[in-house]
């Protein structure tokens, strides 16, 4: 399993980067993998988000995708988009520390 | 006592529950089965009707006489269910007080959920194929087309049967070739996932068979309005794609009852149960089949089916205060017609994706490979699944759990 060094710590990642054990990730680890996802600035409705994403992991075992978040996470989909423009879903995954999402079958 | 058990549905699910329930278990246990319509639909064939290759009246069948004889059957609308109470409020104010409780509802269509969706357009260049009425005013909308852009869209994931949109898609390749009119029309296939499909080995399989028929492939699409006026899907990223003909698969949900008991269903009113044993989270005496479940399966009649006999043995083995130790692998099997009577078939489960090979066995048909021998079995699936699936008879040689003599596995990924 490929590793990668964030704010100086070596955690466990796939191939795509998504963190493998979301409990080795901190809030500093987001900003940084957010400036790499082009994020400058962690705003409020974006830390709403990635502690949505990381409780939402924490009791159902994935991440949600876009439509489940925008109907519970109290930000609209169209937020979201704005927020995170390459996808929600994913980058907002990444960002929280979790795997990537299942998604759907 | 006798066992009053209450099956939620009467379509695929619900209807070979009831007849292998009523098979296996005494004549004093009572088997009531609640559906809202009386239009029992052969899904699969709603693909067929765009194309004029099957007629409205040719797929559907009154619901009550595909249910056995010494079942009772409520045709109205489910309220709620009270689970603490154990028992079922329907439409009409009647209340089902249930010992085992089978949820069986499937899945609905929420076209309201995407904006613009229902608004100017639809019906009229806007449509779906996932319904009857859809399908047969799609019809009439192909047989006039002659030139322009279509585009196929999912809005967004889970769907009823993952590959149809695709199989439409080289349908209309071959339907606008036999029309003589292939060169005057784009097809368009815009989806939210990554690639053509979910599955990778699959996925490339597809995406291959999409380029090969000039069919343009648009991913992570999330369709953020459908604007039949302008003629474009509009995506959250602000990309857009243009249309004469939009052919939407709308988003789905669970049956609406399901978010009024608490526990029962997921965000999106899917019902959260043991992946294996089908049993509900909520309660030991629920029991939940295709659909309806929130379950990391394709939403198909092949995996519904698969199901129920791992369910029926588990509800009896329930019934007698027994471990439930039938295990259901997340089988699933699909015929994925490809055009110019061909199709293809995929066999796979929870642990092992889509691969070539053949089905049942070494000597048997295709996979993840056109062949005629495909098509027809596609073909034929629908006799069998009035008179074999449905009354709940067994298949020789194909049970509940996926083969894997036949398949090509790399020793590597067998069982991963
Ligand atoms: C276009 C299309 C093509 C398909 N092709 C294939 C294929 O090739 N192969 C394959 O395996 N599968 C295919 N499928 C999928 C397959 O049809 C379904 O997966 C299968 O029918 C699921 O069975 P079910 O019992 O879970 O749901 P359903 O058969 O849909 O039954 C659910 C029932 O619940 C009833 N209901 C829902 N809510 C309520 C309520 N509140 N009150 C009362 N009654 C209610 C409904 O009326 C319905 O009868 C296709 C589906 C579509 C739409």
């Amino acid at each position: 399993m490929p590793t990668a060094t964030i704010s100086g710590v070596a955690v466990d990642v796939n191939d795509e980067g998504f963190f493998e054990q979301p409990d080795q990730w901190t809030e500093d680890m987001a900003r940084e993998l957010a400036a790499q996802e082009g994020i400058a600035e962690l705003t409020d409705k974006h830390w709403q988000v990635i502690r949505f994403m990381r409780q939402e992991f924490a009791e159902k075992g994935t991440g949600p995708t876009v439509r489940v978040l925008g109907k519970t996470s109290g930000v609209t989909v169209k937020e979201l988009y704005e927020l995170f423009p390459k996808g929600p879903a994913k980058m907002a995954a990444k960002i929280a520390g979790i795997p990537k999402p299942r998604g759907c079958i | 006592m006798s066992d009053r058990i209450v099956i939620l549905g009467g379509g695929t699910g619900g209807t070979l529950t009831a007849n292998r329930l009523r098979k296996a278990l005494p004549a004093d246990a009572e088997i009531t089965v609640v559906d809202e319509n009386d239009q029992h639909v052969y899904q699969p064939g709603l693909l067929f009707v765009p194309f004029g290759l099957a007629h409205p009246e040719d797929i559907v069948r009154p619901r009550g006489r595909q249910l056995h004889r010494g079942i009772n059957y409520h045709h109205v609308g489910i309220a709620r269910v009270d689970i603490d109470a154990q028992e079922v409020h329907l439409a009409d104010a009647t209340v089902l007080p249930y010992d085992l409780l089978v949820v069986a509802t499937g899945s609905r269509l929420v076209p309201e959920e995407t904006e613009g969706l229902l608004g100017p357009g639809w019906m009229e260049r806007v449509f779906t194929f996932y319904d009857l009425p859809g399908a047969t005013a799609l019809a009439g909308a192909l047989a006039r087309f002659e030139r322009g852009r279509l585009v196929v869209n999912v809005v967004d994931m889970p769907i009823k049967c993952p590959v149809a949109p695709l199989e439409f898609c080289f349908l209309a390749d071959w339907y606008f070739h036999e029309v003589g009119v292939r060169d005057e029309v784009t097809i368009t296939y815009v989806t939210p996932l990554d690639a053509a499909f979910t599955k990778p080995t699959a996925a490339r399989t597809l995406g291959g068979m999409l380029e090969d028929r000039n069919i343009e492939l648009v991913t992570e699409f999330n369709t953020g309005e459908v604007d039949g006026e302008g003629g474009k899907l509009v995506g959250y990223d602000g990309r857009e794609v243009p249309f004469d003909i939009a052919v939407v698969i709308p988003a789905h949900s669970g049956a609406a009852y399901v978010a009024d008991s608490p526990g029962l269903g997921d965000d999106l009113d899917f019902v959260l149960a043991d992946e294996h044993t089908l049993q509900a989270h909520v309660r030991p005496n629920i029991f939940v089949i295709g659909d309806a479940a929130s379950l990391p399966v394709s939403k198909a009649g092949s995996v519904t089916h698969f199901e129920g006999e791992v369910l029926v043995e588990n509800i009896l083995r329930f019934l007698r205060g027994e471990p439930l130790d039938a295990a259901y692998d997340g089988h699933a099997n699909c015929f994925i017609e490809t055009g110019f009577h061909k199709a293809m078939l995929i066999d796979f489960n929870y642990d092992q994706e889509p691969v070539a090979g053949h089905f049942p066995g070494p000597v048997g048909m295709p996979l993840l490979k056109e062949s005629r021998l495909n098509h027809l079995g596609k073909l034929m699936f629908q006799w069998f699944y009035w008179h074999a699936l449905l009354p709940g008879r067994d298949i020789p040689g194909v049970g509940p759990d996926m083969p894997t003599a036949g398949k090509d596995i790399a020793p590597a990924a067998q069982g991963g």
